[in-house]
């Protein structure tokens, strides 16, 4: 199994070490891992603004540079729902299009018992990937009940307390373009997460989209919050 | 004109009422989770339901046939409205044909939509809401900020204020009180009147009766006072068979507040004696907005409410910040039906969370009709510069030199970058650039 990897613009921008994580964590679990470096974004805030008609550029070249993989993996829920939503129209098309946790969660790979997180973690339940790409319980849903998929890796680490919150999946307010066009409610909405996480115990809050912890990250610096955001990939494959 | 952001920057300046009105729908919402997963089957519950809309839109034409035959034979006078004017006219036709100057009222969205107050009202009727929260918000000369829970908004300081003002009496905050006054304003009201109007929930096709369904059954003790009921409905709000009342009778009252069922469900089959049962069906623009692909489904809402409680934009800047007699994520999308500019801003009042569709008790998928309003709205201009953003998307040498160009800047000029993006980073700080992008990294390392 070839595996392509996808690092998101803003990703590669500004999270690095995200990049680097997923992509030692998977060789470490022996898959053959490419990074196509042709890569660029794949579209979604131009399609989210109104403009999809625009993004058959960025998608024509994203299925050109990954078109010779099996799996597609990536540690963006959001982008990930994008592409897959927007890949299936194109002619030979048979790649299977992962979120990092959703990939290691299929393959079986969910013991990190071996690594030690002494912290008390939050986790954020990314809208898109909760109830685009169902990677855990969505709290509206009636009988869903599982384990999210990043719980399930988390879970056996060492020293980890993963803490509850009360409202386990209400949006962080980043929405892409939406955090541009209403800002004050943006803010608002990340302002009543960071509460929630505050106040439930976190010192470390998690999850499956850099984006809307790059948002959290933005108000808790501005209001010098004693809190941390960090992809979980970093707290699963640490140097 | 004032767009949805700028009414919600202003509903989120009083953080404490922002934060009280937040809760307390929450609450609502919570209470919906509760008494929903008491049944088991809630979720082929919400298939059926969906289903059995979906199949009523598809053959409207014959279903609203068979349904005006049906409430013919029952003795139900049947009038067929284009539009909102049309719907005026009638109601006024039939209060004066009965020398009626007073129309006593239970909860309608579709008589906000017509503006049937108003027009009533430049017509010399009086007319009196009888739902409690809508007549609060008639005295304040408002509007409903939720279909469900119209006076939500406001808080019981408000409403002692208003009942003192207009009922003459001790301004009080118990809602014991408050509710025993109410009782015998209205009370006066309904012994008097002679043509009462309701809303519907549902008409059924079969058997030619509709339901409404009430909680403080003010909706029943003004038609059964009065001679005369008027009933105003959409025409989506048909469905099939009396067998298929019970999948939307479980649904609505528990998505709606979190009730196992309404307080009162009435239905209405026939006309009393020297009675008169006179059933609106209207359009306006309903049969329009069936014609559209991608938007027809919105036409399934049942007006529970559930997608406002859910809604962190709703709950947060509040009903009014939409501008629009249904707002909301369900008012979201069919605002822009009405009128695409006015109500432009409003799919984009919206983070795409998909907690509106995922409580949906007939499985509107509100959040991809947000995105579809995205596209139509910004469809018929062509926008070079984006334009020019889509194709460099495909230049990974330009895109490498644009990112490249802007980390330089953020480290060289961070301020200015900082009022360029300042609608970002008002109240956010951006994130640091770090020593080297992942693909200069990786390109070193392999």
């Amino acid at each position: 199994m070839k595996i392509g990897l996808f690092i998101p613009c803003y990703i590669n921008q500004y999270y690095p070490g995200v990049g680097i994580a997923t992509l030692k964590l998977l060789q470490k679990h022996g898959f053959e891992v490419d990074y196509p470096t042709g890569q660029t974004c794949c579209g979604q805030p131009l399609a989210n603004s109104g403009y999809e008609r625009y993004t058959h550029y960025a998608i024509n070249h994203f299925f050109t540079l990954f078109r010779k993989y099996d799996v597609i993996v990536s540690p963006s829920a959001s982008c990930i729902l994008f592409v897959k939503e927007h890949l299936k129209f194109q002619p030979g098309h048979h790649q299977k299009i992962q979120e990092l946790s959703d990939f290691l969660v299929e393959q079986g790979l969910t013991d990190y018992s071996g690594t030690s997180f002494p912290k008390k973690v939050g986790v954020l339940q990314s809208c898109h990937g909760l109830r685009g790409l169902h990677l855990g319980s969505s709290t509206e849903i009636v009988g869903e009940n599982g384990d999210s998929t990043i719980v399930k890796l988390l879970h056996n680490v060492s020293d980890i307390q993963l803490i509850g919150l009360d409202r386990p999946d209400d949006c962080c307010g980043f929405g892409g373009t939406f955090s541009v066009k209403e800002p004050a409610l943006s803010v608002k909405m990340g302002n009543d997460r960071l509460d929630d996480f505050i106040r439930n115990g976190a010192e470390v809050i998690t999850g499956t989209d850099m984006s809307c912890l790059m948002h959290l990250e933005g108000v808790i610096k501005k209001q010098r919050m004693p809190l941390e955001v960090m992809h979980f990939s970093e707290i699963i494959c640490q140097e | 004109m004032k767009g949805h952001p700028e009414l919600a920057e202003k509903f989120l300046q009083d953080e404490s009422r922002t934060n009280w009105h937040d809760e307390t729908l929450w609450w609502v919402r919570s209470k919906r989770d509760a008494v929903a997963s008491e049944i088991k089957d809630w979720e082929k519950l919400r298939d059926a339901a969906s289903q059995i809309k979906e199949d009523t839109l598809s053959n409207l034409d014959e279903y609203l046939l068979e349904f005006e035959q049906n409430a013919l034979k029952n003795g139900i006078k049947v009038h067929w409205a284009a539009d909102a004017r049309e719907h005026n006219e009638i109601v006024l036709q039939v209060l004066k044909s009965k020398d009626a100057w007073q129309l006593v009222k239970s909860k309608s969205m579709l008589t906000e939509e017509c503006g049937l107050n108003d027009f009533l009202e430049d017509h010399g009727i009086e007319v009196i809401e009888s739902d409690l929260g809508e007549r609060i918000i008639q005295w304040m000369k408002q509007t409903p900020s939720h279909i469900v829970m119209p006076a939500i908004h406001l808080k019981k300081k408000d409403i002692g204020k208003v009942f003192s003002e207009k009922l003459h009496i001790r301004e009080t905050e118990d809602p014991v009180k408050l509710t025993e006054f109410a009782r015998i304003h209205l009370r006066n009201y309904f012994m008097n009147t002679k043509v009462a109007l309701t809303g519907v929930n549902f008409a059924v096709a079969d058997s030619g009766t509709f339901v409404v369904c009430t909680n403080e059954g003010n909706a029943d003790m003004g038609v059964h006072m009065a001679d005369v009921h008027i009933a105003s409905m959409g025409i989506e709000k048909l469905i099939p068979k009396i067998e298929h009342l019970g999948v939307f009778l479980r649904l609505l009252a528990r998505s709606a507040t979190g009730q196992p069922i309404t307080a009162y469900t009435s239905h209405f089959r026939k006309p009393g004696k020297g009675k008169e049962i006179h059933l609106i069906l209207v359009d306006n623009g309903r049969s329009e907005i069936l014609g559209k692909s991608h938007f027809w489904h919105s036409l399934k809402c049942i007006r529970c409410g559930a997608c406002m409680n859910t809604c962190p934009i709703f709950r947060k800047t509040g009903g009014h910040s939409y501008d629009y007699i249904i707002p909301g994520p369900i008012g979201a999308i069919l605002a822009p039906h009405r009128d695409p500019i006015k109500y432009g801003s409003l799919p984009f009042a919206s983070s795409l969370c998909g907690s509106c569709a995922a409580v949906c008790p007939v499985k509107i998928d509100i959040d991809k009709q947000l995105y579809a309003w995205r596209q139509e709205l910004t469809g018929e201009k062509s926008s070079l510069p984006v334009s020019f953003m889509g194709y460099v998307l495909k230049k990974p040498g330009l895109f490498n030199m644009g990112s490249k160009g802007l980390s330089i800047l953020q480290k060289l000029i961070p301020w200015m970058i900082d009022r360029f993006f300042k609608s970002y980073t008002r109240g956010r700080e951006l994130p640091k650039v770090p020593g080297q992008t992942f693909k200069d990294w990786y390109k070193k390392h392999t």
